[in-house]
Formats: structure tokens, sequence, C-alpha cells
């Protein structure tokens, strides 16, 4: 029997909008909380995982780096790993997997620190990334004033609104199903702190058709911390571990406007292919929002519903409400809790999965979890058991 | 009373090198280039000195139609940048003789409510400090 990975902690910050504190301090604030989640001390870490890595360029993005940590919290790191090419966000986590399944580390900190919001008010010291020149692929969109991924994702929904009739009504549930999750997480609070109405929705300034400014995340200011430990490590663990019992990130062309798919297509097809659940198996989908129609093509992507009925498939909202028969974002997601950049979503899975979720666990005994980041050619995907 | 509101912004500038070169300058000659395997035939855009097919090395700038068909498309309202005229059309053009091939680009000289799928466009170029950007506006 191979080796297995599992989730031994999770830890989060305050999320909020222009924090004082510094990333490094909203990190160690996810790290002690997910230590002591764990029952881990640092003494027993010795792996320390990230994405994208520190982003000298655009500070806000990614303020802290695995060398940092390592430094900062005096890690004795057998194995470590700090990057952006990699599938997408939560790919982090899936290498961290591979790692202590391979027997280079025991109990690895993942991590992923932002500080967008902070940064935007703070330009001095965390510089906006420059406009005025550009190279590599941004050059293909920026220079047409289509700097933010709004407007890449854009043309993906506008496409399934001409092929497949999706309508924002259909769109709107997204944010609605996220609104209500987040008024009942203690961690969106500084995010989401009214009810939204379906009527408010459809007034909403519009930022880039058919995306809504409830369409899009906004930047926050946070960490999210995940203990990925090695299965044979387990004694050492006191919280209830989650299986990682599949990992998934497949591109068929980087690019986010030449191919007519994005690559969650293919890494939610590849996902089902490592594992013997099938989606009918999954209690709840933790699907990677920074825009509205993302989580429509993850469901698409994954098999829970045909290609071209995403939209239809939550349509009404009961469906993948909290008492539904697939829920969504149950933390509230991106849109409702914060731009946590992808790590938010594994954290929440493991919350639902350990029931620790409060006021907003769902129903039943849930056992299975996917949880899924990126969004154009970034895809990765979790499957997560408590078996 | 005097205007305070900042001048629209100029267009983000790309660093040109070897592989771009002939696509963000053409204009200046009226001629949209994309780069071609002179062995496959297929183009490879992003442009690159290698074809993405067939690895062949034996690449040129050709100049296409410069005519084409929205992909699909968006219609902006948020300036992201200070003084951004909006609202204007961010599309994605399929090109007519390059298959496989979009660009992302405005489209321009229209209302941006006129803005449909498939419409039928031609490239214009807009000039910056000597990249001349394609840019489309509708035929027909």
């Amino acid at each position: 029997m191979a080796r297995e990975a599992y989730i031994s902690g999770v830890g989060q910050s305050e999320v909020g909008v222009r924090l004082a504190r510094s990333p490094m301090g909203l990190t160690k604030d996810a790290i002690m909380e997910a230590l002591a989640d764990a029952g881990l001390t640092i003494g027993q870490i010795d792996g320390v995982a990230s994405y994208p890595g520190k982003s000298h360029g655009y500070l806000g993005f990614s303020p802290v780096g695995v060398d940092e940590v390592i430094e900062q919290f005096g890690i004795k790191a057998r194995w470590h790993f700090g990057g952006g090419e990699i599938p997408a966000q939560l790919s982090a986590i899936a290498i961290a997997a591979d790692a202590v399944r391979n027997g280079h580390a025991r109990h690895v900190i993942c991590f992923r620190t932002v500080y967008e919001a902070a940064a935007m008010a703070r330009p001095d010291e965390f510089p906006a990334l420059r406009r005025d020149t550009v190279e590599g692929y941004s050059q293909w969109t920026a220079p047409y004033f289509a700097i933010s991924a709004a407007c890449w994702v854009a043309h993906t929904a506008m496409r399934q609104m001409k092929r497949h009739g999706m309508t924002r009504e259909q769109l709107a549930q997204v944010a609605l199903n996220a609104n209500r999750n987040a008024l009942l997480n203690p961690r969106a609070g500084n995010i989401t702190k009214k009810p939204l109405t379906l009527d408010e929705y459809m007034a909403a300034r519009p930022i880039t058709s058919p995306f809504c400014l409830y369409d899009c995340d906004r930047f926050s200011d946070a960490s999210t911390v995940v203990i990925v430990s090695a299965g044979d490590a387990l004694d050492e663990v006191s919280a209830n571990p989650v299986r990682i019992a599949a990992t998934a990130g497949s591109v068929d062309r980087w690019s986010w406007d030449q191919p007519d798919y994005m690559a969650s297509y293919p890494t939610g097809k590849e996902l089902w292919t490592k594992t013997d659940y099938k989606p009918k198996d999954v209690d709840t989908v933790q699907f990677y929002d920074g825009f509205a129609f993302f989580p429509i093509g993850w469901l698409e992507a994954l098999g829970f519903c045909d290609i071209g009925e995403g939209h239809r498939f939550i349509e009404g909202g009961t469906r993948i409400a909290r008492d539904g028969e697939l829920p969504l974002n149950t933390g509230g997601g991106q849109l409702g809790a914060g731009r946590l950049h992808g790590f938010g979503f594994a954290h929440e899975a493991v919350t639902q999965l350990r029931g620790k979720a409060g006021a907003r666990q769902i129903p039943g005994d849930p056992r299975v979890a996917v949880a899924t980041s990126g969004g154009g050619p970034l895809a990765a995907a979790l499957l997560l058991a408590r078996d | 009373m005097t205007d305070t509101s900042p001048p629209p912004p100029r267009r983000p500038r790309p660093k040109l090198d070897d592989d771009n070169r002939a696509f963000w300058t053409g204009g200046a000659e009226g001629k949209l280039n994309m780069m071609q395997c002179g062995d496959c035939g297929e183009f490879t855009h992003p442009p690159r000195q290698i074809c993405r097919h067939c690895l062949s090395e034996n690449m040129a700038a050709r100049a296409v139609a410069g005519t084409g068909a929205i992909d699909t498309f968006t219609i902006n309202y948020q300036p992201w940048m200070p003084g951004l005229p909006v609202p204007f059309v961010i599309a994605r053009v399929r090109l007519d003789g390059v298959p496989g091939v979009v660009l992302t680009t405005n489209i321009v000289n229209c209302d941006p409510e006129s803005v449909d799928f498939d419409d039928r466009v031609k490239v214009t170029f807009d000039e910056q400090d000597g990249i001349w950007f394609p840019v489309f506006e509708k035929v027909g």
C-alpha cells in the first residue's frame, strides 16, 4: 500500500481589508492556529511549501517567502518549495503531499499570505505592479486595458451565455450563495456585512459584462495555513486528520485567451482517474470563485453536470445551498470571505469534513470533499476524504 | 472651471524582442504580421522563433488579411487605470486565414452596445511611441 498524505491541521489569521498587522504577523497567526489544531509544535515541522513564493514585483500579491518562514520560525527544513509555475495555488499542497508520501518530510506547513488591500493603501512599502511596460503573457492583454483577469474570464462567461444560454440570474446564484454562507462565517465578518438580494445583484455596478461588482472577489489581507503530514507520522497528531485522496493539475495550453476551454476541464477529468471515489460520493465542493463564473466551470469539469449545464445546475440556488445536494463554498468562498487566493477552499473543506464549521456546518456526516483553485490556464483539484 | 480629470492613460507598452517585434511594429506598413512556420505552415501565437507545432526554426512573420470575426467579447465598465474612458469593448477576434489563433484586442469606432458575437471586423492600428497596436473595427 502506497504511503498516504493527510491534512493534520488548518489555521487562518484575521481576514481583513487594510489590516495594520504585518504580513509575517498574519502568517504567524495562521501557523500558530494550525499547529495548535494539529497538536504539533514548530519543532516537529520539517517542511514548508507555498504558492507562488515571494512576489518581489508586486509585494501585496505574495509578501512572505518560504525562505523567510523557515528563518523566522527556526524551522529545520528537510524539504521546501515555493514557486508559481505549478498548476495553481493548491498545487503547493499537492506537491507537499507527494513530498510526505515519498519520505522527504513528515509535517509540512503550506501557507498562502495575501496583502493586496493593505498594499494598495501603503504603496510606498508595497509597490503596485508597474503597468507602463509589459512583457511575457501580459503583453497580449494589458495593452488593450484588459488588465484584470475579470476581463479575460468575462470572455469565457460571455461564451457560456452565447453557446449555452446562461443568464445573469443563474450566474447570480454563485454570489448569493457566497453571501449567505459568509454571513455565518466569523472569519468573513470584515468582508461580508449584510445580506445580498437578487435585486441588489441585478442593479449592481457593472465591472465587465457579464460581471458586476458582486461577481469579483475583494482584495484582502490574510494568511491561511494547511499542515500536510505523512501517514506514518499521524501518531504525533491530535486532530482528526483528513486524507488527501487524490490531486490533479492539468493544462493543455498555458494561455488565458488562445484555448477554447479552461484548464479546469482536463484537471477535473484527471482527478477521477486517480481515485475510486466518484462525483456522487462527494458531500461538499469548495470551488475557486475569484470570479463568479469559475465554480460553474468546475461543476462541469468535475462531472457534477454535463458541459454547458453548470448554470442550470445552480439555478435557484437550492442545490448548492448548505442543505442542498451539493453544498458549494460553505464558508463564503472568496466572493464572500475574501481573496485568500486558493488556500481558503482547502481550509473550508477540512473544517466541514471534521464537523467544525459551527453555524455554517453542513448536515449529515460529510466524508468527501473537493477543493479547487484556479481559472483560465490555472487549475488544481484536491480530493479530500475522512475515511 | 478647469478640468482636473487625469488625461487618458497610455496603453501599456510591450517590451520589444525578436519574437514580438514584427507583430507590434507591422502597423507602420499597415500590416498585421503573424508568425508562421515555413515547414508545416502553422501559425504560432504568441509569436516565437520555434514552431510550437513541429519545432521547426524556419519561422517568419507573414502579413495576414487582417479581417476576422468576434469570437467572444466583454463590455468593460471599470476604469482599471486613472482616467481610462469607459465603457469600451475587449474582444477575442478569430483571424481569417490564421486557424487556431485569436487576438485579445479592442473593438473601436462603434457603440459598445452594438458589438455582438460573430460580427465581422477588420484591423486598424493605434500608434503610440513606435508601437502599432492592432485594434479592430466593425465592417459591413
